[in-house]
């Protein structure tokens, strides 16, 4: 697919991406809750399928949620900051810039963890 | 055209609101050369029904827009050398309006949203009053000033998604004119600028895609202005309910 060319900007990007990765996430949400749910219900189905979840394949595919996640969440807070906070491009940039830093540390720290 | 005089490869879009289809013309490539001087090159040497709108040539009137190799630009300002893909240009009627004929879109919508964005100025003084005297280092004031070189040549509108998703949406210029107009002083009612902004068709429906500002060839930025109504319409929202 040929990207239009007046959508070819970092801004466009953002949109399209925050876009996608909430519509990602609400489509994950209604399965994350049938899961949950089987613990409830149905323990052995819950087993057999954490069993399954321990899968490398799965693991990989975790770490697209977490993707999902991050791009949706820093996509949430980059419109606040836009819409609500009347301050300049670069002190924007600059924000915007320390929160990922931030996010990248810490988001290592955490998979080291597990 | 002498035979070693290099040429370009120019689709242009033929057609009404009926539909059409794009015509390609030989064009001689001159240095200097503007988009809206090859349009006219095809007009005056190769095809005298080809129907376009500029008035001039300068940047100053808006008039001239077109869509360049599927972007929105002011085509007197927009240097060939800067747009041509090999030697190839493509010229098409303004996105997102209705089309007269060929290269002349319908600027109507345009214009009727922005009266009914409140666009239109009232005073809230007479001429038997003194003159307001306005410190043109206020804030508000300086906030007002960034939207006043708005020529109304709608490439915003043109490049804008959110106005080709919903035919209601009052578009970029519109609204960073209502958001000049609330931060005016001389202006006495600022809610009803809010109304005005704050329906179906207004503020609130922009995704934040910043192509405006991208286009914008006078480099105006309506997204902020479009983010500042946003605020305006928030704050207002929770004082009214508070
Ligand atoms: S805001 Fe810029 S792009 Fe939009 S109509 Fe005004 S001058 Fe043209
Ligand atoms: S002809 Fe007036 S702005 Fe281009």
């Amino acid at each position: 697919m040929k990207i239009k060319p007046h959508r070819k900007h970092p801004l466009w990007l953002a949109y399209i991406l925050h876009r996608m990765s909430g519509l990602g996430l609400a489509l994950f949400l209604p399965a994350h809750f049938y899961v949950l749910a089987m613990a409830v219900s149905r323990p052995q189905s819950l087993d057999y399928f954490l069993s399954f979840a321990a899968n490398p394949l799965v693991k990989v595919a975790e770490f697209g949620l977490v993707f999902l996640l991050a791009i949706h969440f820093f996509g949430g807070l980059r419109l606040l900051a836009l819409e609500f906070l009347p301050w300049s491009a670069r002190q924007k940039t600059l924000a915007a810039a320390s929160v990922a830093g931030a996010f990248l540390v810490s988001g290592s720290f955490l998979l080291r963890a597990v | 055209m002498s035979e070693n005089t290099k040429t370009m490869e120019v689709s242009v879009w033929r057609g009404d609101e009926n539909g059409g289809a794009f015509e390609t013309f030989k064009v001689p490539a001159l240095g200097s050369q503007t988009v809206l001087d090859v349009v006219t090159w095809i007009q005056q040497s190769a095809d005298p029904t080809l129907t376009y709108r500029y008035a001039c040539r300068v940047g100053m009137c808006g008039s001239c827009a077109m869509m360049v190799n599927g972007e929105p630009r002011w085509t007197c300002r927009t240097h060939v050398s800067r747009v041509l893909d090999g030697d190839r240009l493509e010229i098409a009627p303004l996105r997102n309006l209705p089309v007269i004929k060929d290269l002349a879109a319908d600027m109507d919508p345009f214009f009727d949203k922005w009266v009914k964005a409140g666009g239109v100025h009232r005073p809230s003084r007479t001429r038997d009053e003194p003159i307001q005297q306005v410190n043109p280092e206020a804030p508000a004031r300086v906030e007002a000033n960034k939207g006043i070189e708005c020529i109304n040549c709608s490439v915003c509108y043109a490049a804008c998604d959110t106005v080709a998703g919903n035919q209601d949406y009052l578009g970029p210029a519109a609204l960073q004119r209502a958001w000049t107009l609330y931060n005016d002083e001389k202006v006495q009612d600022r809610g009803a600028i809010l109304d005005a902004v704050s329906g179906p068709g207004g503020c609130l429906n922009c995704h934040t895609q910043g192509s405006c500002t991208r286009y914008c060839p006078n480099e105006l930025d309506p997204l902020s202005a479009i983010a500042g109504l946003k605020r305006a319409v928030a704050t207002s929202f929770f004082k009214r309910s508070a």
